[in-house]
C-alpha cells in the first residue's frame, strides 16, 4: 500500500512539474547542479537519514517547492523512502526545536527548515546536536554566530526577478505601441509581504529589469504585512490596479494576487511557480527558485563527509534561480528570447542587476553604500556593499540585504 | 384519516443516577467504537492497516524519552489554560477568551524580557515578569468580568472579542520589535544572555513548566472543592438568585473569580514565553484557549480528570502528527481521526446521562 502512496505522490509531483511549465531553456544545467559538491561521486549509505521541516505543507506554493524539491533531490540521489522524514506544518516556535531535535534523535544526519522564522530554533537545536547538520533556508545568521553545524542558504533570485521584470517591460512596451495607454502612463504595482530587505531585493530588481526595456516605467508597492493572506494580497492587487496600474506582480505566496489580475484582465508577472492554470489569459511567467541543487548539494556534503558552506547562494549557474515557460498568449512576442540574451549577459557578467548607473537613490547616483550584513536589532550597517559599480547582493551571505529605496518606486504603506 | 396517537419513535428520558461502573463502561465503549470507525475510515481512504496506524499514534506519544517529555509539556500547558477557565465555568460564566487571555500574559512576559533583559539581573527580572504576566492576564479577564457584573453584558461575545483585540496587539509589538527590521518575526528573545529565561532543572527544558501546573492542578482542586470561595462560586453557577438570598455578593464573585481565571492564563503565557519558547507570535496559543473549554467540560469541571481529559486531546494530537510525517498523509487526515474520537467520546456523554425507548411496534399506550 506504500508504493501506492508513493505512485500517487509521484504522479502529484509530476503534475505539479508540469504545472510549473516544462522548465524552459533556462535550465540547462540540471545534471551539474554544483561543480565543486561531486556528490555523485558517493554512495549513498544505508544509516543515512535526512529530516526536512516544512512551515506549512503543500497547500502552500512556497512550501510546495521547498518539498518538491527534496523529494526530487532524494530521488535523484538514490535515497530510499525511509532515508527522508518530512515534517509538515511545523511553526516558527518550540516547535521547531521539538521537530529539529526529534528528527536528530531519529537518526539523521542532516536536518533542514524552510521558513526565516525556525532559524533561531534550529540554532538552539544545532548547539545541543553537533554531530547533526542543520540547514536552513533564507535565514542570515550562520555566518555570524559561529555554530560549525549550522548553515544558510539562499538564492540569487532578484536575477530571476530582474528577468521576469525584462519580460514584464515588453508586456508594456507592446501595450504602448498598440495604444492601450501613453508612455508616461506605463506604471506597475507589487504586492510584497513585508518591508523586509528580501521583499525590497526583489521588487528592485523585478522594477531594474523592466525599467531596462521600458525607460518610462514606474511602480507602486504595496505591503500585506503576511506571507500568506490570500485576501489582503487580493485586495492589495485591485487597489494597485485601480490605482491605474497596468501590470502586476507580487512577493507573497497565495493566489490572491493573481486571480485578481485575472478577473481584472491585467498581465500579471508571478512567482514560486506557474499559475498558467489558474490564469490563462494574464499569467506571463514566474521566477522560482529550484532547491533541488542546494539539496543535493548538502545530501552530497554529508555522505562525502565534505563542510557544507556556512552561506550557500544558488544562482543561474547552479540551476537554482530558474523561470517558468513564457505563456505566450499573454507576454509579448520575443519574450523568450530577450530572456535568454539578458540571462547570457547575467551569466557572463557582462551585465548586473544593481549596477549604479541604472538606478538613483533621491536624485543622486550612489559610489558607497554601507549594508547590514550583519543582523542586530539595532540594524547597524556594517559592509560596503558596492563593488566595481555595482550592489552586491547575496555576496557577503546568502540572504539578500539590498533595502536602498531607488528612485520611480513609489511605496503606498510601509506599516509592515 | 385514522389520527392514531402513537407518539415519536424514540423517547428520550433523563437517566437517574447510574452507578459509576455504567458510565464508565459507556465511555469506554464509546472509545472502542471510535477506534473502529477510525480503523474503517483509514483502510478505506488511505489503504493503511489501521492496526499500524494506532502504533504509529502511540510511538509518536510515547516513542522516545523526548516524545514524553514534549507530551508532559504540551499536556501541561493546554492543562493550565483548562485549569484557568474552569472557576469561571463552574459558575456558568462562559469564559471562551482564554486565547486572548494567555496571549496577554506571554506578550507581558517578553515585554519584560526585551524591555528589561539588559538592565535587571534574572533574580529582580524573574518576579517581575510573573507579576506582569498574571497582572495582564486578570485585566484581560476582568474587563468582562466588570461589564458583566455591572452591566449584565454578554460575556461570551465580550471575551471573544477580547481574543481578537490580544491578537492584533500582539501582532503589532511583533512589528514593533522584529528582528530585523522588516521581517515580522521576533526570533528567540536574549539567545545569547538568556536574560529572563526560567531556570531549568537539570537536563529537561519542561520538568519546571510541569512541576509548577501540577501544583496549580493541586491547589486549584482544593480551591473549588474545599473553599469558602470555592463553594460561593458553586453556587452562583447553579442559581444567582439563591446566591443572592443567601447573602452572596455576586458582583464580587463574577470578578473575582475572573480575575483568577485570567491570572493563571496569564501564568500559562509565562510558562510558554519565559520557559519555553522564549518568543511571542500571534500563534503562540496554538488555538489552546478554545481546546481548554472541551477539556474542561469533557472532565465536568473537575480539575483531576482534566488531566486524563487534556492528556487524551494531546496525546491524540501528538500521535497524529506522526502519522502525517510517517504515511507521508496529510495532516488533515489525522484530524480527522481525531474527530471522530471526539465525536464518540463526547456523544457517549449523552448516552450516559439519557435513556432513549423505542416505540414498541405493538401499541400500548394508555
Amino acid at each position: 500500500m506504500k508504493k501506492l502512496i508513493a505512485l500517487l505522490l509521484a504522479v502529484v509531483m509530476l503534475l505539479a512539474l508540469a504545472a510549473c511549465g516544462a522548465e524552459p531553456a533556462t535550465e540547462e544545467p540540471q545534471e551539474e547542479p554544483s561543480e565543486e559538491s561531486g556528490e555523485t561521486a558517493g554512495t549513498v549509505p544505508a544509516d543515512l537519514k535526512v529530516g526536512f521541516i516544512f512551515l506549512h505543507d503543500e497547500n502552500s506554493t512556497y512550501d510546495l517547492n521547498f518539498i518538491n524539491g527534496a523529494k526530487a533531490a532524494c530521488e535523484a540521489l538514490g535515497l530510499t523512502e525511509d532515508q527522508y522524514i518530512l515534517r509538515t506544518n511545523i511553526p516558527e516556535g518550540q516547535e521547531c526545536y521539538d521537530a529539529a531535535a526529534e528528527l536528530a534523535d531519529a537518526g539523521c544526519s542532516l536536518v533542514f527548515a524552510d521558513s526565516f522564522g525556525h532559524e533561531d530554533f534550529m540554532i538552539q537545536a544545532a548547539k545541543e546536536f553537533p554531530e547533526v547538520q542543520f540547514c536552513h533556508a533564507t535565514g542570515t545568521r550562520a555566518h555570524t554566530e559561529g555554530v560549525a553545524n549550522f548553515h544558510n542558504a539562499f538564492a540569487s533570485i532578484y536575477e530571476g526577478r530582474y528577468l521576469a521584470g525584462v519580460a514584464a517591460g515588453m508586456k508594456l512596451n507592446e501595450m504602448i505601441e498598440a495604444g492601450e495607454f501613453t508612455e508616461d502612463e506605463a506604471k506597475m504595482g507589487y504586492v510584497g509581504a513585508f518591508t523586509y530587505a528580501e521583499v525590497i531585493s526583489g521588487y528592485t530588481a523585478f522594477y531594474l529589469g523592466a525599467r531596462s526595456v521600458c525607460p518610462s516605467v514606474t511602480m507602486e508597492v504595496t505591503f500585506t504585512g503576511s506571507w500568506y493572506d490570500e485576501t489582503a494580497e487580493k485586495e492589495a492587487a485591485n487597489k494597485l490596479i485601480a490605482n491605474g496600474c497596468k501590470l502586476i506582480s507580487q512577493h507573497a505566496d497565495s493566489m490572491g494576487a493573481p486571480t485578481a489580475c485575472e478577473s481584472a484582465g491585467v498581465p500579471n508577472v508571478s512567482y514560486n511557480g506557474s499559475t498558467l492554470s489558474a490564469c490563462p489569459n494574464t499569467f506571463i511567467v514566474s521566477s522560482r527558485i529550484d532547491w533541488q541543487p542546494y539539496f543535493e548539494y548538502i545530501i552530497g556534503c554529508v555522505i562525502n563527509g565534505e563542510e557544507i558552506a556556512a552561506d550557500w547562494v544558488g544562482t543561474i549557474e547552479t540551476g537554482s534561480v530558474v523561470l517558468t515557460e513564457v505563456n505566450e498568449q499573454a507576454a509579448a512576442a520575443g519574450t523568450a528570447e530577450a530572456i535568454e540574451a539578458v540571462r547570457a549577459e547575467l551569466l557572463a557578467g557582462e551585465r548586473h542587476v544593481f549596477d549604479v548607473t541604472t538606478f538613483t537613490v533621491g536624485g543622486e547616483s550612489i559610489t558607497s553604500y554601507m549594508a547590514d550584513v550583519d543582523t542586530d536589532a539595532d540594524y547597524t550597517p556594517d559592509t560596503e556593499a558596492i563593488v566595481d559599480g555595482y550592489f552586491s547582493e547575496s555576496t557577503f551571505r546568502s540572504a539578500p540585504y539590498f533595502d536602498l529605496q531607488i528612485d520611480g518606486i513609489t511605496l503606498l504603506d510601509t506599516q509592515f | 384519516m385514522n389520527k392514531r396517537n402513537q407518539g415519536p419513535l424514540v423517547h428520550i428520558t433523563k437517566r437517574g443516577v447510574m452507578p459509576w461502573y455504567f458510565s464508565w463502561g459507556v465511555r469506554g465503549a464509546a472509545i472502542v467504537l471510535a477506534l473502529i470507525v477510525c480503523a474503517v475510515v483509514t483502510t478505506l481512504l488511505t489503504g493503511e492497516n489501521p492496526l499500524q496506524i494506532y502504533a504509529t499514534i502511540f510511538k509518536g506519544a510515547f516513542g522516545t524519552p523526548r516524545k514524553i517529555w514534549i507530551l508532559l509539556q504540551n499536556l501541561a500547558i493546554l492543562l493550565c489554560i483548562s485549569l484557568a477557565i474552569t472557576p469561571a465555568f463552574r459558575m456558568r460564566f462562559w469564559n471562551i477568551g482564554g486565547e486572548g487571555q494567555v496571549l496577554v500574559g506571554g506578550l507581558a512576559t517578553a515585554a519584560c524580557m526585551i524591555c528589561l533583559g539588559d538592565r535587571l539581573p534574572n533574580g529582580l527580572l524573574i518576579p517581575i515578569m510573573v507579576a506582569a504576566s498574571i497582572a495582564a492576564g486578570a485585566l484581560w479577564a476582568g474587563i468582562p468580568a466588570f461589564f458583566k457584573a455591572k452591566w449584565n453584558t454578554n460575556e461570551t461575545l465580550f471575551t471573544l472579542m477580547m481574543n481578537y483585540v490580544a491578537t492584533q496587539l500582539v501582532a503589532f509589538f511583533v512589528i514593533v520589535w522584529e528582528v530585523p527590521k522588516g521581517a515580522g518575526k521576533i526570533g528567540i528573545i536574549n539567545q545569547s544572555t538568556e536574560a529572563g529565561w526560567l531556570p531549568q532543572i537539570g537536563d529537561s527544558k519542561y520538568l519546571l513548566n510541569i512541576l509548577i501546573v501540577a501544583v496549580i492542578t493541586l491547589l486549584m482542586y482544593v480551591y473549588l472543592n474545599y473553599s469558602k470561595h470555592g463553594y460561593e462560586i458553586a453556587v452562583v453557577g447553579e442559581s444567582e438568585r439563591t446566591a443572592r438570598y443567601v447573602g452572596i455578593k455576586v458582583d464580587k464573585v463574577i470578578i473575582r473569580t475572573m480575575l483568577l481565571s485570567g491570572a493563571v492564563c496569564g501564568i500559562a503565557g509565562l510558562l510558554l514565553v519565559g520557559g519555553t519558547d522564549h518568543t511571542i507570535t500571534t500563534t503562540i496559543a496554538d488555538g489552546r484557549g478554545f481546546t481548554a473549554v472541551m477539556v474542561s467540560w469533557l472532565a465536568k469541571f473537575n480539575p483531576i480528570g482534566m488531566i486524563f481529559s487534556s492528556f487524551l486531546l494531546v496525546f491524540l494530537d501528538r500521535g497524529a502528527s506522526e502519522i502525517s510525517a510517517n504515511f507521508g498523509l496529510n495532516h488533515s487526515f489525522a484530524d480527522i481521526l481525531t474527530g471522530i474520537i471526539l465525536f464518540f467520546i463526547i456523544g457517549c456523554e449523552f448516552f450516559i446521562n439519557y435513556r432513549l425507548s423505542f416505540r414498541k411496534a405493538a401499541k400500548k399506550e394508555g
